[in-house]
């Protein structure tokens, strides 16, 4: 379980995360949603440490991870995967290296058991026989399913996924979410998920936080959210006329 | 502005330090080296190579043009060549060169990194960044280096050898024995301690530039042209502290 306790972050005198709250459930899909320039992925960098917070805390498992030592951090950062949405694969390592890479630097294993993992890591996210691929070769889709068997291959028990299916196609972002919900309930992982794709909130959102101006304007479940009555929300959710007719029938 | 020049050279320190923390684990920092000694020295061998038979030929040829009193024996043709060559072609020259290959090289290859979020993911996965990816390309150069600038030196002294007879300027003889004339084994020790501390400069000052990349492509290619700027400038001034301390009688 994850929470966050009244964070707070400022730019450049602009303040962009204003006093945020929120419980991240473990083995749920948590999905933060809001319009682009909200705020939602300076929280998660905020959550994962890629970026010092003002004010407030963020808890994994009870412990204050801003507060800890850089090596209690660090001891955390190895049970993190994290999806990023370009997929952020390095580029000198073919695919079979990028999901191996975490088992390489953190792991005893031999390389025989590394191998079956990556197989099996491969294997789950629905990309095999690509393993001798480097990121070039990869499309945007394959970039995304090996960066997410790259995020899983050292057992995490957190899971942070930033736009995981921008600039994809609607049927591979449906199974880019199936995968990480999949993924999220078999390995009963803590999974937070930044997304402005109203698809993937219908799909897969099981909690959900609404940020608004660095506000959490609201939270709350997918069912939840169609009914809800606070205008910004009302104003995003319903921004095309598809989820109108989706929703509405008219 | 007044300021940033020591705002810089704090985070260089700052980068070093970390750069300097003790490695994750050391048999993959182990690979990395090895693929760095490749990409940074055995694919610098070709041009160094031509370089160094082209300006061997040239001071030859500038030499025995320059010595035309008959009381300068032919024999220095061979002896200044040696004398370029060892104390400033190879160590300072070629290093300049390899400052704009293999620098400029480094700073795009980590600032790369840095704009598509491959360094926010070592990171996370509670890599020490700094050091992994600039430690490899330090230790790398500093064993390479040596052995890049004594290929050229072979090379740039075997160049002067064969345009100095094809040209007739001396026999095989005069410039053998003119090589062979005055030959001071501590030059050899002044010029592979420049080359050390160039190795050093070239990959830790473009790694810098490179890590501390903000932003999309073109600050890419600023960060590549900063690390060369500042890396030859940063060689001239080594290389005249350490002229003075070793040559200044």
């Amino acid at each position: 379980m994850i929470e966050i306790k009244n964070i707070t972050k400022t730019f450049d005198g602009r303040k962009v995360v204003k006093d945020v709250s929120f419980k991240f459930e473990q083995g749920k899909t948590n999905l933060i949603i809001g319009e682009s320039g909200c705020g939602k992925t300076t929280i998660l960098k905020l959550m994962v440490g890629l970026h010092q917070i003002d004010s407030g805390s963020v808890f994994f498992n009870n412990k204050d991870f801003p507060k800890l030592s850089p090596l209690e951090q660090q001891e955390i950062r190895q049970k993190i995967g994290m999806l990023f949405q370009g997929g952020a694969l390095f580029d000198s390592l073919n695919v079979e290296q990028n999901v191996q890479f975490p088992l390489d630097m953190f792991t005893n294993l031999s390389e025989a058991e590394k191998k079956e993992r990556v197989n099996f890591c491969l294997e789950r996210v629905k990309l095999t026989n690509k393993n001798h691929l480097f990121p070039a070769e990869l499309s945007g889709g394959m970039k995304k399913r090996a960066a997410l068997a790259r995020a899983i291959s050292n057992k995490p028990e957190y899971l942070f996924c930033d736009e995981p299916n921008s600039g994809l196609d609607p049927k591979t972002s449906i199974i880019i979410d199936t995968l990480i919900k999949e993924i999220t309930e078999d390995f009963n992982i803590t999974t937070v998920i930044v997304t402005h794709d109203m698809n993937s909130v219908i799909e897969i959102g099981e909690k959900i936080m609404f940020i608004h101006e660095g506000e959490n304007y609201w939270s709350g479940t997918k069912q939840e959210i169609l009914k809800a009555n606070n205008k910004e929300l009302k104003d995003f959710v319903f921004a095309s006329e598809f989820m109108k007719m989706a929703i509405h029938g008219n | 502005m007044i300021m940033k020049p020591f705002s810089h050279i704090g985070a260089y320190f700052l980068l070093m330090k970390r750069v300097f923390s003790k490695p994750e684990k050391w048999s993959v920092y182990k690979r990395q080296l090895i693929f760095e000694i490749n990409s940074i020295g055995i694919s610098s061998l070709p041009i160094i190579a031509i370089i160094s038979v082209f300006m061997g030929g040239i001071i030859t040829i500038q030499a025995a043009y320059g010595f035309t009193s008959p009381f300068v024996p032919l024999y220095a043709i061979g002896f200044t060549t040696r004398e370029s060559i060892i104390l400033e072609f190879s160590p300072t020259i070629v290093c300049l060169i390899l400052a704009g290959k293999v620098g400029s090289n480094i700073a795009s290859e980590i600032g790369a990194m840095r704009i598509s979020e491959q360094i926010d993911a070592l990171e996370i996965m509670g890599i020490n960044s700094a050091s992994y990816l600039i430690l490899p390309k330090i230790l790398a150069a500093i064993f390479i280096f040596p052995f890049l600038i004594a290929i050229s030196m072979f090379l740039g002294i075997l160049g002067g050898y064969v345009m100095g007879v094809t040209a007739e300027a001396c026999t095989p003889y005069q410039y053998i024995f003119g090589i062979q004339t005055y030959f001071e084994p501590w030059k050899l020790y002044y010029s592979f301690t420049k080359v050390l501390v160039f190795g050093f400069i070239i990959t830790s000052v473009s790694s810098y530039f490179g890590y501390h990349t903000k932003g999309g492509a073109l600050e890419v290619g600023k960060s590549s042209t900063s690390a060369v700027v500042y890396s030859s400038i940063l060689i001239l001034l080594f290389s005249l502290i350490l002229t003075n301390l070793f040559l200044n009688r």
